[in-house]
């Protein structure tokens, strides 16, 4: 046994309104700079859907993740790591920026510059990897709330098998979210088909990092990465990914996306596991045996035996007391209400996900069923609108009374509760029905319902004896041999490596002092300005005309 | 078999660290673990670093009031988050923490944003011809003078607005010129001439509070929001005698079963969302009514999808059966003690006889009406009475209207029912009856059908009395044995209203869901005590007849015993923004302090007067009113104009003389000014300026906004506005009204006037539609760069705005632009204007004796003859009050005397601050010398809301302890130990910096939050038995106004939307034509905005899709080849709209989504039509105002700001929408 420990999320989908906000603080915490502007750690997808980028379950396109070689061995998807040695020049399997969306920004001074004109000023839309004006067909989140859903929640990956279950008709209508950030994944395909070994995991919480100096740009872990959560900045030319806001993790806050989340959803703990046993766990045969097996790699902290591992493993004693009141466990093991996002892919996810409720269909509101039974006023499960094979091809791989499990679950809690919540008492036999206590069945309601802050998260601090690991300074120097290049066919990556965040704060700096023309672009038609603190003054020369009246007044 | 990755030589490569790495591998090779080279790491930790945190939030039109971290690295914003050290709610209940939303998150963007307006600026044109002026005259009145008298010069630049051509001014020129345009419009035409706009104050009441106080100083109205907004919903004047209170959303877990009905809680109202779906864990059922597969469907145990529009139909269904199986077939003593105690349902009401022979409910039956002990009582004429079971005859019971002011009532204020036994029904096998005529609406031609249905009786006196419960069973179609007239057979009667089958023809919602549902919603108040509630909002508040949607929910949750209970009753949120300390909050913004009272007008019958839009009512008040008759040959118009006159609603533009000039004139006659304005009225020498809208004297000529963006968000009929309010372009095409379709009582002048304003100022820190058609722009300083506070109703908590960094450029806080603007004007009104005496006409107001104008809401007209013109009776209240113009900036900067001497009152209390002043003048020092001397300082921004602060029960526990004794008084009922656990405290800014602070109990509200309780609204009232603000003290089925009775809606009832093709002759919808298919026209809100603040923020942006779109169902599109992202274009009479196309299922057919406020700014290319820059969502719309919004001068029906008018409604709207055909250009 060696015991580790797994910095660690869950994500309770049935409390998520899809509101973004998870993105947007992310997004001004992490890349809101040049290079990032189409890069969103966190994002949100309407389910069904493209996603971000467009398609990215589809492995038959894409080859992320790992498959089981008929040898019972485990490789890369897209090649074992020989192979991808000899096509780090000619990586073919990348998503391209229009996968992910075109960035863009507008020429918003046109609004107060504007010289006298024949119809109102208008700011027009400019592709930030073109400089040139350009009709918006994509963004970060552009089949939100079902939107052109004809046209692209339709073309879902996860509708494959089960298209009989779903139409696209106004009365059959379904939906939900599903935010993702990195998986910090056990087995990360990522970090394996890195051939520079930029890409690791933290032994003291597993959170997967690039390494910006080691980087050499290959994108191998793009192509790698199954979730597609490792990006390519166009700018310094390194890969980045979330980093499980891990400046906020070592001091016990919680990562931007979770503390931010105002459907209160997002659970952080530590999940102890053996790591001798996630490769033969990633190895089962039947991919519908991978949450189980992965759910068998997890520690229990209560266990001596266990503790006794971890102490001999060097996990300090807070970290083994965080494990045990870990709201990702308690979920994941206690209540086996979290299950992995694609446990097929082989990762071994560490992002867990609760699948959500919905309304009933329409057959069941026109049948006018008996209102005054209790048991009838939560809907059966299966009566709700969400295909249950559809949450399966999510998180089960495709097994259905796993999902069918949790949703009852959920349902039984709710009916529970009623009675307490209608002053009675309540009523064990319901969560005897699913396999709980009633005990359990209520301290889950505490933490997915009244889910206080220092529930969801139990943050076990950086000890400052480990300081030196934090803070090492590498003493390989950069290599910027690949940066010429273009990884999209934009001319985008430019040579020097530069000091992305400082880049940004000198711009904000410099614009905030600076009346007009703040030069952003360095004069570059390529328009490789921030995009989201852009101030539109990037434009080649000539193209918005300066007017006399548009100068400073004495 | 063991486990492994690839193959033996991978292993091998990987084991002996070939494969490029130097980092720790884990033994099974397929991890690697570094141990150093976290250089890069070091990144990250870098951006992370931060010099400091400053809390503030973001203070406009959001109802969010949440708490956010601003982080600041030397000196720049970086980025924000959000607070979580809200006060707890207690250890079983979730927590307030966090609080935003995802465009709250993107506020920082336009710090240094692009789009940030960083100087004063002015249109070149305008700004030349003032400079030049100012040259030639060297007086900057003068000056002004001389553009906007020279007809060339003023269509010169105000043809010029919009397009372009703005160019940097200096503080000192800008504020010259607005100072000199407020002198001499107020010198030329009055200061009612002036108005200043911005919107609901509680989100930066400071913020608000500057430009307010010095237009109320001046003597300009300020202009409602809540009416404008269609956010008012006129049923809470109308049933509860109360703006709106509503729960905070933490007693949405309170609550057993909740129904979310045209309120899309997870997109507008976010940070709150999470209470709806924790409160499922606990068991509570979820039932959302929306017509699309709306955001919170999602969350719904069932959805129910009524048709746009016709959710009254499906309220009435549930309606029906509720009374149907509780209240006729079944019986619940918790619901019959609620409706006996608590609503008007016992409460007498003559049935009358009309010409014909038929029989119609008439009157609430008053103490003055028949012979009784009551008879000659003080105020007889406004107690209505019960017939009391025990003693077998009609009795005043205590609480009613007439009980609340005069000697008579003290004490007698109160629910307390004592022994009288209200009696709810009359019926029995062997009652007399009679059949009452009742209309229904739901015809297809839309025009009224009468039925008759019995109600039983008894003689009171002459009278032919029956309750308000029979009524409403007759009214609701629930029949009893032996009554005569037109009943249902049963539930699945589609005939007769209103059963669930004849809903199900309406809304297409399921006959066996509308009773399954009714039933459940009532089952589960009886089994929890009254815990159902229902949230609603925009979507079923904004249609023309969202009064009678909302009736008929309120019906629901009020005879089921759930208003005034935690986790029960209504919760509207839609622009409901409490501003929890009220009465502080009114002295700063409306300068009471110094001049009562103040000049408050509803903003929808502003513009829809002054942008001429009364112009294109093709129709007549009765076409309108379903043919009811009940104002023949008027039209909305005249309706007004007589709402004006009868002192009903306010009507600024006054009259056609300048409010400063009648006070000299009568003093030149030598007569009283009050007796000079009643002859001259008579004689008709003085005329309602509304009687001659286009006439040069009576039109407004300087409007203000701050905090707003009238032009890219609220203006309905946006086009109108552009042309005839600024002179700009603007895209309608509607055909002005025919001679007979013309107003009666109104001077029709052959051309509309076009740019009306003299000037249009906005101070904004980013650029809108306003901004851009403004003349003059003063650049504001952002929500994290200044003080202020911020409160709402949906959490208890009041916290503070502080600078992360001072205002960056030369922008500056509303307060300190507003101070600047105020001192010039003061020092311009010198040689201008000195002391003048203003006349100040105000209608008669809710929660003052003035309630009791209308006895019986009989209305009498002195106009024509029906009575005598009585200022503050059967007119407007004429008040004199003098305005020194030269003090202006003295006493903005100063808290003024009238404290002293009046005290100030809020809703009917009256409270002494003595003591309060004195504090302030402590604390914040005293002005030495001036016009203010003596006064206590209120230079600064922290002073205003100490000011707040200080006069308000709300954080001054002194203040609500005595406000409750003094309700004490009236009531005698114990009220004041709901404040006593704080009479101590007082909460100070200092206190709002530090975290949220929760607010004390305060009778400015109708709830309690004492001992850390969830408000609910109304709990005081039920709880301690305090009357509700009505004629009967109760709330309110039965509205027996004049006016109600004639639109046949005395009851609750089902309007369809209103018929655009009838009204205006647009197409049916359905119908296909070279413009495409005509739809429904609804502007829900957005979710990447908040109004039009965000919706231009390129985080937004990017989430969505980068500019205006619309919402059509995929049939739809179908019909007219559009495909999703395709350019489509949007025609109706009132404007055009370009913009892209979103395809989805999800959308009902025959009805498209252009969601609220996107404004013209971002990508909107020219029109196929006219090759024009393309409209906003409101080109669409237009004005549209019912009469039962003007009525006034009667109990509830009385006026008050924000509190009652004619609501800006927008969601009965239809237009083409067709694909667009040539090529996009800008």
């Amino acid at each position: 046994m060696k015991v580790m420990a797994q910095m660690s999320m869950v994500m309770n989908l049935d409390k998520c309104i899809g509101c973004h906000t998870c993105s947007v603080t992310c997004k001004q915490a992490w890349t809101n700079r040049a290079g990032m502007e189409y890069v969103w750690f966190n994002n949100v997808e309407t389910r069904p859907g493209l996603g971000y980028p467009r398609t990215w379950q589809d492995q038959d396109e894409w080859k992320g993740g790992w498959e089981l070689r008929r040898n019972g061995r485990l490789t890369l998807k897209s090649g074992n790591r020989l192979k991808k040695l000899a096509s780090i020049f000619s990586n073919p399997k990348l998503p391209s920026i229009q996968h992910y969306y075109e960035p863009w920004s507008y020429d918003y001074e046109t609004l107060l510059e504007s010289p006298v004109t024949r119809n109102y000023p208008v700011a027009r839309p400019y592709s930030l990897l073109s400089g040139k004006p350009m009709n918006v067909e994509w963004s970060g989140n552009w089949d939100d709330d079902l939107a052109g859903s004809g046209e692209h929640a339709v073309k879902d990956p996860m509708l494959k098998g089960i298209e009989d279950k779903v139409k696209f008709e106004f009365e059959q209508t379904f939906m939900f979210y599903l935010p993702r950030i990195c998986e910090h994944c056990l087995n990360p395909a990522c970090a394996a088909s890195c051939p520079s070994g930029a890409i690791y995991k933290r032994e003291e919480d597993g959170i997967v990092l690039v390494d910006q100096d080691k980087c050499r740009g290959w994108r191998m872990c793009v192509s790698g990465c199954p979730y597609k959560k490792v990006y390519f900045n166009h700018k310094t030319g390194k890969a980045e990914k979330c980093t499980f806001c891990y400046p906020r993790i070592e001091v016990g806050i919680p990562t931007v996306c979770a503390e931010t989340c105002v459907g209160r959803l997002r659970y952080i703990g530590i999940m102890l596991y053996d790591a001798d046993r996630v490769l033969d766990a990633a190895s089962v045969e039947d991919d519908q045996d991978l949450y189980e097996a992965q759910v068998g790699c997890f520690l229990d902290p209560y266990d001596p035996e266990v503790q006794r591992a971890a102490e001999a493993d060097g996990i300090p004693g807070d970290w083994i007391e965080a494990a045990k009141k870990s709201p990702v466990r308690r979920l994941i093991m206690d209540y086996r209400v979290a299950l992995p996002l694609h446990p097929e892919y082989r990762t071994m996810p560490m992002v867990w996900y609760i699948p959500p409720l919905s309304p009933v269909v329409d057959v069941v509101k026109e049948t006018g069923y008996d209102a005054e039974d209790r048991g009838n006023l939560f809907a059966a499960i299966d009566a709700l609108r969400i295909p249950v094979e559809y949450l399966a091809n999510l998180f089960t791989a495709g097994d259905v009374p796993t999902v069918d499990k949790v949703l009852r679950k959920m349902a039984a809690m709710r009916s529970f509760m009623r009675d307490i919540n209608l002053g009675g008492d309540p009523d064990e036999e319901i969560a005897a029905s699913v396999g709980m206590s009633a005990e359990d069945m209520y301290e889950m309601f505490r933490l997915m319902a009244i889910a206080k802050y220092d529930e969801r998260y139990v943050i076990p601090t950086a000890h400052s004896e480990q300081a030196h690991g934090l803070e090492e300074l590498a003493t390989e120097c950069a290599v910027g041999d690949y940066d010429q290049g273009s990884p999209f066919g934009e001319g985008s990556g430019q040579g020097a490596l530069t000091p992305v965040a400082i880049e940004n704060f000198n711009m904000l700096k410099e614009r905030q002092t600076s009346d007009h023309d703040a030069s952003v672009t360095g004069g570059s038609k390529r328009g490789r300005v921030n995009l989201l603190n852009w101030d539109g003054r990037g434009m080649p020369e000539g193209l918005f005309p300066k007017h006399p009246d548009d100068g400073p007044k004495q | 078999m063991s486990a492994g990755l690839d193959d033996k030589l991978s292993d091998a490569l990987v084991g002996t660290r070939r494969f490029f790495t130097r980092a720790q591998v884990s033994d099974d090779h397929r991890a690697m673990y570094a141990e150093g080279g976290r250089a890069g790491d070091s990144f990250y930790r870098d951006r992370w670093s931060h010099d400091k945190v400053v809390r503030s939030t973001h203070g406009v039109n959001c109802t969010g009031s949440c708490s956010w971290k601003v982080y600041v690295k030397d000196g720049i914003i970086t980025w924000e988050a959000q607070q979580t050290d809200y006060p707890s709610t207690g250890a079983d209940k979730p927590e307030y923490e966090p609080r935003g939303c995802p465009r709250g998150a993107a506020f920082s963007w336009y710090t240094y944003s692009p789009t940030r307006v960083r100087y004063p600026y002015v249109r070149a044109t305008l700004l030349t011809m003032f400079q030049e002026a100012r040259a030639q005259y060297g007086d900057p009145v003068v000056a002004w003078a001389s553009i906007v008298q020279d007809a060339e010069k003023a269509s010169r630049y105000k043809k010029a607005r919009g397009k372009g051509g703005l160019v940097r001014a200096s503080w000192a020129d800008a504020v010259e010129m607005i100072a000199a345009a407020h002198v001499y419009t107020i010198k030329r035409h009055g200061p009612d001439r002036i108005a200043g706009f911005s919107p609901i104050p509680a989100m930066s009441q400071v913020s608000y509070a500057s430009g307010a106080r010095f237009n109320e100083l001046i003597g300009a109205p300020m202009l409602s929001f809540y009416d404008w907004y269609a956010d008012l919903p006129v049923a809470s004047p109308q049933i509860f005698g109360d703006q709106t209170d509503v729960p905070e959303s933490g007693d949405w877990w309170d609550a057993a079963y909740l129904i979310m009905w045209g309120t899309n809680v997870p997109l507008t109202r976010t940070p709150d969302a999470h209470w709806m779906t924790e409160a499922r864990y606990r068991g509570q059922k979820v039932v959302v009514m929306s017509p699309d597969y709306a955001e919170n469907v999602k969350f719904a145990d069932e959805w129910l999808a009524p048709a746009p529009g016709t959710d009254a139909a499906l309220a009435m269904a549930m309606g029906h059966v509720v009374l149907r199986e509780f209240f006729v077939d079944g019986h619940v003593d918790f619901f019959d003690d609620y409706v006996k105690k608590y609503t008007d349902l016992p409460f007498l009401v003559t049935v009358e006889r009309q010409k014909d022979g038929s029989w119609k409910p008439g009157k609430n039956l008053v103490a003055a009406d028949f012979e009784n002990a009551a008879r000659t009582s003080e105020n007889a004429l406004f107690k209505p009475v019960v017939f009391d079971e025990g003693t077998g005859a009609p009795v005043v019971p205590n609480g009613t209207l007439g009980h609340r002011f005069g000697d008579e009532g003290v004490g007698k204020w109160n629910l307390d029912l004592e022994n009288l036994k209200p009696q709810l029904s009359f019926w029995s096998e062997a009652a007399e009856s009679v059949a009452v005529r009742l209309p229904r609406f739901d015809a297809p031609d839309g025009q009224a059908v009468h039925e008759e249905r019995g109600v039983p009786v008894i003689r009171v006196g002459e009278h032919l009395v029956t309750t308000v419960f029979d009524l409403m069973l007759a009214q609701y179609g629930v029949g009893r044995p032996g009554l005569p007239g037109v009943w249902p057979e049963g539930y699945d009667d589609p005939r007769v209203p209103y059963t669930p089958a004849w809903q199900e023809e309406i809304t297409s919602v399921p006959a066996e869901a509308c009773a399954r549902i009714a039933r459940e919603f009532a089952r589960n108040s009886v089994d929890t005590q009254g815990r159902s509630m229902i949230l609603m909002g925009a979507g079923t508040n904004h249609w023309y007849h969202s009064d009678l949607v909302y009736r008929a929910m309120l019906m629901l949750t009020t005879i089921t015993g759930c208003q005034g209970r935690n986790g029960g009753g209504w919760a509207h949120y839609v622009g409901q923004e409490k501003v929890r300390p009220l009465m502080g909050f009114q002295n700063a913004a409306f300068a009471l302090d110094w001049t009562r009272p103040p000049r408050h007008m509803t903003q929808t019958a502003y513009w829809y007067v002054h942008t001429g839009q009364y112009r294109y009512d093709t129709f007549l008040a009765d076409t309108v009113g379903a043919g009811m008759s009940a104002f023949p040959g008027q039209t909305i118009m005249d309706l007004l104009l007589k709402s004006a006159r009868m002192g009903w609603s306010p009507s600024y533009p006054t009259f056609d003389k300048s409010s400063i000039e009648i006070p000299d004139l009568a003093a030149k006659d030598g007569v009283d000014v009050k007796d000079w304005v009643v002859d001259k009225l008579k004689s008709g020498e003085l005329k309602f300026a509304l009687e001659e809208p286009e006439n040069p004297e009576n039109y407004p000529r300087v409007l203000t906004l701050w905090r707003s963006n009238l032009l890219g968000s609220s203006a309905k009929g946006d086009e109108y506005f552009l042309r005839h309010l600024l002179g700009a372009e603007g895209a309608v095409t509607a055909r002005q009204a025919a001679p007979e379709q013309r107003p009666r009582d109104i001077a029709w002048a052959d051309e509309i006037v076009d740019g009306k304003l003299d000037m249009l100022m906005t101070i904004d820190f980013r650029m809108t539609s306003s901004t851009l058609f403004s003349d003059v722009v003063l650049p504001a300083a952002t929500w994290y760069e200044k003080h202020d506070i911020n409160t709402t109703d949906m959490h208890p908590f009041i916290h503070s705005f502080n600078p992360a960094i001072s205002p960056p450029w030369q922008s500056k806080t509303d307060w300190d632009a507003w101070k600047e603007i105020a001192k010039r004007f003061s020092e311009l009104a010198v040689d201008h204007l000195g002391t003048r005496t203003d006349l100040v006409v105000k209608p008669l107001w809710h929660d003052t004796p003035e309630a009791m104008a209308t006895p019986h809401g009989v209305v009498r007209d002195w106009k024509l003859g029906e009575c005598d013109p009585i200022p503050g009776k059967t007119m407007p209240a004429l008040i004199p009050v003098e305005r020194d113009y030269t003090a202006v900036y003295d006493k903005m900067t100063a808290v003024g005397p009238l404290l002293d001497t009046l005290g100030t009152t809020c809703k009917g209390i009256t409270y002494d601050v003595g003591a309060e002043v004195e504090k302030l003048r402590q604390e914040h020092g005293v002005v030495a010398t001036g016009p203010a001397a003596g006064r206590p300082r209120l230079d600064t921004d922290i002073q205003v809301a100490e000011m707040i602060m200080m006069l308000s029960g709300a954080t001054n526990g002194h203040l609500a302890t005595q406000g409750f004794r003094t309700q004490e008084q009236r009531t005698g009922q114990r009220m004041h130990d709901l404040a006593a656990e704080s009479e101590g405290r007082r909460i100070t800014f200092a206190d709002t910096q530090l975290a949220p602070q929760p607010v004390i109990t305060t009778p400015e509200w109708s709830g309690s939050e004492t001992g850390g309780r969830r408000y609910s609204p109304f709990t005081v009232n039920i709880e301690r038995l305090k009357p509700f603000h009505t004629l009967t003290g109760r709330q309110h089925f039965y509205l027996d106004h004049d006016w109600m009775l004639a639109m046949g809606e005395a009851l609750p009832t089902y309007r369809p939307p209103l018929d655009m093709t009838r009204l205006f002759g647009e197409a049916e919808i359905g119908a296909t034509g070279e413009l495409g298919v005509s739809v429904r026209y609804l502007t829900p809100h957005n979710k990447w905005s908040i109004h039009s603040e965000y919706q231009d923020n390129l985080f937004m942006l990017s989430l969505s899709r980068g500019g205006q779109t619309v919402w059509i169902s995929d049939q739809d599109a179908a019909k007219v080849d559009i495909r999703d992202n395709d350019w489509v274009e949007m025609v109706n009479r009132n404007g055009v709209v370009a913009c892209r196309a979103i395809v989805s299922h999800r959308m009902p057919e025959g009805t498209v989504y252009m969601h609220h406020a996107q404004d013209r700014l971002i990508d909107v290319p020219l029109t196929q039509r006219d090759q024009k820059r393309g409209g906003i969502h409101n080109s669409m719309t237009r004005i549209m105002m019912k009469p039962s919004h003007l009525i006034g001068g009667y109990a509830q029906l009385s006026y008050f700001f924000n509190y009652i008018g004619p609501t800006g409604s927008n969601r009965d709207e239809v237009t083409m929408i067709r694909k667009r055909t040539t090529p996009v250009e800008y």
